[in-house]
């Protein structure tokens, strides 16, 4: 399960970060905002080639000694990142993309509500309840 | 930096070479000697062979063999590597000893100098004893050897000599002194790689030897010793792929031991040898990747081996090492060819080895904070040995060679660990750590990583801050602050912030505390908001000169002398005005400025609102606000300060939108240009004191409001009511500047004239002007004609002029500028003809511009407004008649060639395509020379009025004359029409049409006829034919009149006869009509014999071919009609 999970804007600001609250938040928001480099070139390198079909999954953007941060970028380059502990070796790959297609679908509904504006902070409980259910429960 | 105990050992990192000493040599004082030791070790190529050499006298003493040991069975191994061993066999023990020697082979002292060689050689072998390390002699030699096998003295001699030495031919070289010393160096060294290649690979052989000698529980640690050795002494032989296998399985040993607390350091000091040199191996087969996942599982393997919790910063000095020693590997493979990736590079073993440097930073904190430490270890220090270096690498130096699981004394374990305690206090690990960072901050520029590299610099500045280096630590924070704050990371902005805050105060910058604090207070901030409403007061405190309270967490040694600083700083009045940019950060208040409106007539005073808000948990008061604007003189009206009327609203509330409005009235002279505001400045605190200048370039906004504004548009969100006077912050744009236009003219312009315009015709175009002004309109003046900035081909064609009396030329201008109308009175009108004259057809915009000033009175200021008012109208023009040109005979046959001094009709019609009654009011023929009219020619369309579509038609009777050279063709000349619109009041023009050219014959004979218009049955018509010759040539004519039913006739029926040149013949025929009606004549057929092309045909065209025959007249009738 995800130490951190955050949702990043097209303009790389975050929308919205959250980690697991034993441990130093800075630290995650760190984390997120250096995977962006990975992730911007990552992005570029493939809107090169083919924009229609690309795949929206990064997969592992790097690892680090105690954490694996994993990118996925939407198709209006709404970033989302999850970090996990690398000492975790239960979740595949296939199960990091799976939380990320929550993850989309969640952001979708937060988008398709008529009171959110597109660009602020995401304060849905509905989205905060998804990203909970993937996160390590503190205990 | 001197070596820690954490760095590799030299010997460890080098390439290992094969060690070949040098004996004999004599390199200070024997010029031969030096050279050929320069040959061998100056400027070695890399092509060269893999040998070290050195130079040792010949009596080096080398290290001593052990006794070779016949059993294990009784031995215990004390560690697992020896700290000499690598060293010894680089640097010491050599793989085969070189004896040069001065001998030729015709030496005269022969058996002398072969019994003194011997010598030598003995003394060499006996200092190697017990080692497998061979000697070879080189004679140095001043002569050119023969090719072998001529030389009978020397092949005898050379074998005397290995005898007596004891040597095989193989060892026994000859060094000719000659031109070609390095050719020979080469081939020398060349064999001396083979010897000691051998050497190495007996080495080997005899460590393997050890292997069935031992067992498993005891002698565990040789195992890896053994490994290790083959593996090192391969690399030796340059045989780096058994090296790589051999220390590969040397690790795999290595993590067989039974680690406890006494030896684990043992081990991972090792275990981290053993992994530096697979993966230096690895990155030099060129298999980047296995060095990747070498060190990968290294470090799982060793991550959890702490040992030692009072010693836990050894464990991560010595993971930190892990990690930079590879990113060392990494990056030298790298200068090497190697290409690394955004996600694999070295900067992330550097930026690991660097949290590893914190972490045993934080321990080294933690663990050796004891008081008894303070004192220093009291002696005999523990960490001292015997011979100041251990034994066995990784052991602890109270008890070297201790392999048990205890401890052997507690008491000296408990004071060896306090000891290294202590040596650890005084480790320079801010230093370490930001060496580290920079390293990695560089690796991660390089591969396009700024996030990180700013993260790292991050990391760097609250180092520096740690070492109290506040200047340094403040460089770094604010070099990547910005970055943070245009991506809009506040949590981390609010992060930096706050360590930049507190270097600040810790120096006593006041600029940089102010700038970080208002950054602090703010919206961007995500601090608590008890932090905030402290930072505030903190920077009202600045502002009164006083000085500020302490950050939290710092240094109370630091904050005692920074407050003396702040003190200091006040008594000087140093840094007393200060200037925040506000597009730099995002200050506590925010500013926005509007002119009201994008533009402003010159007569309405120009309203401009500042709009301020602070986001602070306090009020702010300030003492002066004012605005710039890109014309200074404004700008003394756009100010507030303390003192002045309205200045009860000086203060901020915190959350409320303040406004403050100002108005002024234009200048004259700026109508027309654009006033934009160039900055906001907010002055806080009082002059006497200490001031802050806050800026804002442009109309406000600092580096997050371009996107609130942005979001504020986008969003739904409704708007809570506030009460009267208030505004929704968001609802507020920025609208930075305006234009100032001119006063909106109150007159009237009409334009009267009737379209389209005929080409050339002076077109009248009446403008009428009435002023609607309440005073008057002085110094109207008109400008009237063709829009500039058309077609340029338009000026050229398009004439205006106010005089209506005649028609306008090429001289005119196309647009009359300024024509003086003078003052008028309000509600007075006045009317200006304007005569057009288009010479193309085409539409043309016409401009007609009325500009006139009025003196005006706003808010007590007498200004003077100019206005003018545009009225522009299109106008096409088209033609208004077209003259089609026809050439005919007399009997008005089409002509499409006229004959010289032959009668012929020239026809004119004009069709009128104007859609107004044209006026044609005569029409002129002016003839070219070479046409002449018959008779006068007189105008037969005078005052014709011609309606759309009519037409009117002229024809004139010309003849050719003949043409002076003789031309083909002949120009007509012109035709003239004047004409006008049919109204009174316009002036005549002239239309010249020009006339087509005609083609022009000349015939050689021309005939024609007299008779009479008409004839009477049974009355004699007499007709005379005239003939006349237009040659220079006698011609004979054949003449012949063809008989008719309607005639009878008398005359030559058929006759021949000649013309003279020039000289006409005449013919007469009386006809005598039959029948009554238009009668054919006879046919008169002529041929010239001389010319048989000229056909009758076209002499026919010259006569007339039918007549009116009356009927026979009653005498009676003459008289009755003349009686009636």
């Amino acid at each position: 399960m995800a130490v951190c999970i955050a949702v990043v804007a097209k303009e790389n600001y975050p929308l919205y970060i959250r980690s697991v609250p034993s441990e130093n938040e800075l630290k995650f928001h760190y984390t997120v905002h250096t995977s962006l480099d990975v992730v911007e070139e990552k992005v570029s390198a493939v809107g090169k080639v083919l924009v229609d079909q690309r795949e929206l999954y990064l997969g592992l953007l790097y690892p680090t000694e105690d954490y694996k941060v994993y990118g996925y970028v939407t198709n209006s380059k709404v970033k989302f990142v999850i970090v996990v502990e690398s000492s975790n070796t239960s979740l595949r790959d296939n199960e990091i993309r799976s939380m990320f297609r929550k993850l989309h679908n969640s952001f979708t509904d937060v988008m398709c509500n008529p009171f959110y504006n597109p660009g602020d902070l995401i304060q849905s409980k509905a989205f905060d309840s998804v990203v909970s259910s993937m996160m390590v429960q503190a205990c | 930096m001197t070596p820690t105990q954490w760095d590799l050992p030299p010997e460890l990192c080098c390439r290992p070479m094969a060690f070949v000493a040098l004996t004999g040599l004599d390199v200070v004082y024997n010029a031969v000697h030096r050279a050929i030791w320069d040959a061998f070790c100056v400027n070695r190529r890399a092509d060269r062979v893999p040998i070290s050499f050195k130079v040792l006298p010949g009596d080096h003493e080398y290290p001593k063999c052990r006794t070779k040991r016949t059993s294990y069975e009784w031995y215990i191994p004390k560690g697992i590597l020896k700290t000499s061993w690598m060293n010894k066999h680089l640097n010491m023990v050599p793989a085969l000893v070189v004896l040069f020697y001065e001998l030729d082979w015709d030496e005269v002292q022969w058996k002398e100098k072969q019994l003194e060689c011997a010598t030598k050689v003995e003394i060499v072998r006996t200092s190697l004893q017990g080692r497998n390390t061979k000697v070879a002699v080189v004679l140095i030699q001043k002569k050119t050897p023969l090719p072998p096998g001529e030389d009978v003295m020397a092949s005898e001699r050379a074998g005397a000599l290995c005898n007596a030495c004891d040597l095989s031919g193989k060892f026994l070289f000859v060094l000719p002194h000659t031109d070609h010393l390095v050719g020979y160096i080469i081939r020398l060294e060349n064999a001396f790689y083979e010897h000691a290649q051998t050497y190495y690979h007996n080495e080997i052989r005899r460590v393997k030897s050890h292997k069935e000698f031992l067992n498993k529980t005891t002698h565990q640690l040789l195992f890896v010793r053994h490994q290790f050795k083959i593996a090192f002494f391969s690399e030796l032989k340059q045989d780096t792929q058994n090296a790589l296998k051999h220390y590969k399985s040397a690790y795999g040993l290595v993590h067989e031991l039974r680690a406890h607390e006494t030896n684990i350091l043992e081990i991972k000091t090792l275990a981290g040898f053993i992994n530096y040199k697979i993966c230096r191996l690895c990155f030099q087969h060129n298999t980047p990747l296995d060095a990747i996942a070498q060190f990968r599982k290294h470090i799982d393997l060793c991550k959890k081996k702490i040992g030692s919790a009072e010693l836990a910063f050894e464990h991560a000095a010595w993971m930190s090492k892990q990690f930079q020693s590879f990113g060392d590997l990494f990056d030298e493979a790298i200068k090497l060819g190697l290409t690394a990736i955004q996600t694999q590079n070295p900067g992330f073993y550097y930026q690991q080895a660097a949290h590893y440097a914190q972490e045993r930073k934080r321990q080294a904190v933690q663990l050796c904070g004891s008081p008894e430490l303070s004192t220093g270890c009291p002696p005999p220090d523990p960490l001292d040995t015997p011979t100041a270096v251990l034994d066995f690498y990784g052991q602890r130096a109270w008890r070297q060679g201790h392999q048990s699981i205890d401890p052997p004394d507690p008491e000296k374990e408990k004071r060896g660990i306090l000891g290294l305690q202590g040596k650890e206090r005084e480790v320079p690990h801010s230093e370490l750590i930001i060496a580290l960072l920079s390293n990695a901050v560089a690796q991660f520029k390089k591969y396009k990583c700024p996030r990180m590299k700013g993260h790292l610099m991050v990391q760097m500045g609250e180092e520096y801050y740690h070492t109290k280096d506040y200047a340094k630590a403040l460089k770094l924070l604010d070099y990547v602050m910005c970055d943070y704050r245009t991506e809009r990371w506040w949590n981390l902005l609010t992060s930096i912030l706050s360590t930049a805050l507190r270097c600040s105060y810790l120096m006593a910058q006041v600029k940089d505390y102010v700038a970080y604090g208002m950054e602090l207070v703010g919206r961007a901030s995500s601090l608590p908001e008890d932090q905030k409403s402290r930072i505030e007061k903190n920077l009202f405190k600045v502002l009164m000169k006083e000085v500020p309270e302490a950050e939290p967490d710092c240094d109370p040694a630091a904050v005692r002398a920074a407050h003396a600083l702040w003190s200091e700083r006040a008594a000087q009045a140093a840094e007393d005005e200060v200037m925040v940019e506000a597009q730099d950060c995002v200050p506590f208040v925010q500013c926005k400025a509007r002119f009201l409106h994008p533009s402003f007539h010159l007569d309405v005073p120009v309203q401009l609102h500042i709009f301020l808000r602070a986001d602070c948990p306090h009020p702010v008061h300030f003492s002066k606000l004012c605005v710039s604007l890109s014309n200074q003189d404004y700008n003394q009206y756009c100010c507030v300060s303390e003192g002045s009327s309205e200045s009860q609203g000086l203060c901020l509330l915190p959350g409320q939108t303040h406004m403050f409005a100002f108005r002024f009235v234009a200048r004259t002279e700026d109508v027309g240009k654009k006033i934009e505001i160039t900055g906001v400045d907010l002055i806080l605190g009082r002059e006497s004191e200490r001031c802050v200048f806050l800026n804002w370039r442009g109309g406000g906004g600092d580096t997050a409001s371009a996107h609130e504004a942005l979001q504020a548009s986008r969003s739904f969100k409704r708007r809570d009511r506030l009460p009267e006077q208030q505004v929704d912050w968001d609802t507020v744009t920025i609208q930075a500047s305006t234009m100032i236009i001119s006063r909106v003219p109150r007159i009237s312009v009409q334009l009267l004239h009737s379209p389209p315009a005929l080409s050339n015709e002076m077109y009248c175009m009446t403008i009428t002007i009435q002023s609607l002004e309440d005073t008057v309109a002085q110094d109207v003046k008109l400008t009237a004609g063709l829009k500039p900035g058309q077609d340029a081909n338009l000026t050229q064609t398009t004439h205006v002029t106010l005089d209506g009396s005649e028609a306008c030329d090429d001289s005119h201008p196309a647009l009359l500028p300024d024509i003086d109308v003078g003052d008028l009175q309000p509600q007075e009108k006045v009317e200006k003809p304007l005569y057009i004259r288009c010479s193309t057809t085409g539409s043309r915009i016409f401009l007609v511009h009325v500009a006139y000033t009025m003196n005006a009175c706003i808010e007590g200021k007498d200004i003077v407004c100019k206005c003018h008012k545009d009225e522009t109208v299109t106008i096409e023009t088209v033609i208004p008649f077209e003259v089609a040109v026809k050439f005919m005979s007399t009997k008005f046959e089409h002509l499409d060639r006229v004959f010289v001094d032959v009668p012929f009709l020239l026809m004119t019609d004009i069709l009128s395509s104007s859609p107004w009654p044209l006026h044609l009011l005569s029409s002129r023929l002016q003839l070219a020379p070479s046409m002449a009219a018959v008779d006068q020619p007189q105008c037969q369309v005078e005052h014709v009025v011609l309606q759309t579509g009519e037409s009117a038609s002229e024809c004139f009777c010309l003849t050719c004359p003949p043409a002076p050279h003789g031309g083909s063709t002949a120009a007509s000349g012109q035709y003239i029409i004047s004409w006008r619109r049919d109204s009174e009041n316009v002036p005549v023009v002239s239309s010249v049409i020009p006339l087509p050219h005609v083609a022009l014959e000349t015939i050689p004979l021309y005939i024609h006829a007299d008779l009479p218009s008409f004839g009477r049955v049974r009355e004699s018509l007499p007709v005379r034919y005239h003939i006349q010759n237009r040659t220079g040539l006698v011609q004979e004519v054949e003449m012949s009149v063809e008989p008719s039913d309607a005639f009878m006739f008398s005359g030559l029926k058929q006759v021949r006869f000649r013309i003279l040149p020039g000289e006409e013949q005449q013919m007469l025929y009386n006809f005598y009509p039959l029948t009554a009606g238009y009668q054919s004549l006879p046919l008169l057929s002529i041929e010239l014999l001389r010319l048989p092309r000229l056909s009758t045909q076209l002499l026919q065209r010259f006569l007339p071919s039918r007549i009116f025959v009356k009927p026979q007249g009653r005498l009676g009738d003459d008289a009755s009609i003349a009686a009636a």
